[in-house]
């Protein structure tokens, strides 16, 4: 009978089926850009992703090939554009690198204050919008009325807010503008309290911690096992930041902390990200306190012409480490150009993250991840 | 007079390669290699002498043909299938924990035509080490997956960009540009103007296909 009624019958149709394919993105307001994630899902649950990127790829280690190295500087900060001046910084490190050489002191000092008001910028667009993706709407304004004054000082030094274009090879082309140090003295003492302002509205909110508490743990194992930096790694107990690890641009000079927490869920990465934007306020008030005099710009040749060699130069990055890997063929354009991008290889471990989880859960993946997709695609 | 050779005269930094690159390349088939290939310039690396690079060379033997340093950051020049042991060997004996990134470089006038580089980090020693290896065009290196999970996305983009496809990989698939894209964008060959014309006729309808 068994084999009978096999016959006559499919052993199942769709219907009957657990497992449900759901396409997620490009265009979701939830996925910070074109990312696409195909979710298969039990119920509610998610038993498999797959991400489809690429939507934004530019191929800017290809431009780099065909342009000079001073050519190619400002393709970096489109990569990652929330942290534009972090982009330039670790390109102008890795030429630098190249030449053997390192920008005046006056001119480090000026990138350092830059960078981390460049970090103060990303980690508010991630607050932000991570808060708006859990569905607190007000954080958003808060954040953004900061970050305005954040790119204001941009604007007042380079001209541009968000694709700065801040630093060149061997230093600096602008001098800072009469009231430089006043305007970052003073975004300074009106910033922390403000961190104070979105702690209050977030930190002990109920729904808030619901949401986020126990969600995409990822432990410190996994996140070097997926290569996953940033805070994302300090979340999960690795106290490791680049600019203690390998200081450049003169930030052993500087006493900060590297905030770190145990459970390396969502919540505890919403909380390493905010005492770093303290500990960034700290480095920029030490920094713009003793601003040496001095040149701004290196002895830098007309022509950019390194001699023949390669160098890998990484700085951490609000999103984590973001490295370049510059070869030389001796000529004014590099050989090579490889740019190891956070968003990228963080965005590896979501499939790890929300396994097991609920669909609500992968909007606060994606929003804990801070990944920017010109970064990933590139 | 000074004013009138200010403009002309001047030897502006302009990019040598900006019209050569304007022209379609052909997909030239392997050529005879028809005159002696030049030496490449190398870079002045001197020898990296540590305890790390001595206990490397004692384990793996001929098949590290170079520890070296160069600026100030070291690298190995190993056979293409010591790569992976190398790297377990780093992460399992050494502390090498972290595999910071995968890429390739494109040197078409060699006859190993790719230099494939491993960049792994340790977070105990805070140490970063290059290893690189010379493979030719078509040979499949062994995927590191198996030892560092993060390997996964990063060979899937040196098989995008360059056509280098890892042996048991387990998802051998393009990650940045269209599956069915002919070209693989980051070798030297391929223009920067370049485009799958057939693709983008296909799929957005553009005539011209660029």
């Amino acid at each position: 009978m068994k084999a009978a009624s096999n016959a006559t019958m499919p052993d199942s149709t769709f219907l009957d089926s657990t497992e449900l394919v759901l396409n997620m993105g490009p265009q979701h307001p939830s996925t910070h850009g074109v990312l696409r994630v195909i979710l298969k899902l039990d119920g509610e649950r998610i038993m498999g992703t797959d991400c489809v990127i690429g939507y934004l790829h530019r191929g800017v280690e290809k431009i780099a090939e065909n342009r000079t190295y001073t050519q190619f500087n400002p393709y970096v900060d489109r990569m990652d554009y929330v942290a534009s001046v972090s982009n330039g910084l670790g390109y102008c490190l890795a030429v630098e690198k190249l030449l053997n050489m390192e920008a005046p002191p006056r001119a480090q000092v000026v990138r350092v204050i830059l960078t981390e008001l460049n970090r103060i910028a990303s980690h508010l667009v991630w607050l932000g919008t991570h808060a708006l993706d859990i569905g607190a709407i007000t954080p958003v304004f808060y954040c953004f009325r900061e970050r305005e004054e954040a790119l204001n000082i941009f604007e007042k030094y380079c001209g541009a807010r968000l694709t700065t274009h801040a630093f060149r090879i061997g230093g600096l082309q602008y001098e800072t503008y009469d009231g430089f140090e006043q305007d970052v003295k003073a975004f300074c003492d009106m910033f922390p309290p403000k961190v104070d302002e979105y702690e209050e509205l977030l930190t002990g909110n109920r729904i808030w911690k619901g949401r986020l508490t126990n969600v995409g743990v990822l432990t410190a194992d996994e996140c070097k096992e997926y290569g996953v930096t940033g805070p994302m790694l300090r979340a999960a107990g690795v106290k490791w930041d680049l600019r203690k690890a390998q200081p450049y641009s003169g930030y052993e000079k500087y006493e900060f902390e590297i905030p770190i927490r145990q459970n390396g869920d969502t919540f505890d990465r919403y909380i390493v990200r905010m005492q770093e934007m303290r500990q960034a306020v700290r480095i920029i008030q030490q920094a713009v306190a003793n601003i040496p005099e001095g040149p701004i710009m290196g002895k830098v040749p007309k022509v950019i012409k390194p001699p023949v060699g390669e160098a890998y130069v990484s700085i951490e990055a609000p999103k984590g480490e973001l490295g370049y890997y510059v070869v030389s063929d001796g000529s004014t354009q590099p050989y090579r150009v490889r740019v190891r991008p956070p968003s990228f290889v963080n965005l590896q471990a979501l499939d790890r993250m929300v396994r097991g989880g609920l669909v609500a859960d992968i909007v606060a993946v994606i929003g804990t991840l801070d990944i920017v997709l010109g970064e990933v695609d590139r | 007079m000074a004013d009138e050779q200010k403009p002309g005269g001047s030897a502006a930094p302009l990019p040598p390669g900006g019209e050569a690159a304007g022209q379609p390349a052909k997909p030239s088939p392997p050529k005879p290699a028809a005159p002696p290939p030049k030496p490449l310039a190398t870079m002045a690396a001197t020898p990296w002498e540590s305890n790390l690079a001595r206990d490397l060379k004692e384990r793996f033997g001929g098949q590290i043909a170079e520890t070296s340093t160069y600026l100030g950051q070291n690298f190995i020049v190993a056979s293409p299938e010591a790569a992976v042991p190398i790297l377990e060997y780093l992460k399992l004996e050494a502390d090498f924990d972290y595999l910071v990134d995968i890429t390739a470089v494109d040197w078409p006038k060699r006859p190993e035509r790719f230099d494939l580089v491993y960049i792994v980090y340790s977070f105990p020693r805070n140490e970063r080490v290059r290893i690189k290896t010379h493979i030719p065009d078509g040979y499949k290196p062994e995927t590191a997956v198996g030892v560092h999970l993060t390997a996964n996305w990063l060979e899937r983009e040196v098989f995008d960009m360059f056509g280098i496809e890892f042996a048991g990989h387990p998802d051998m698939r393009r990650i940045l540009m269209p599956d069915e894209w002919q070209g693989y964008p980051l070798r030297k060959d391929y223009s920067i103007l370049q485009q799958d014309q057939r693709w983008v006729q296909e799929n957005l309808g553009i005539e011209s296909g660029q």
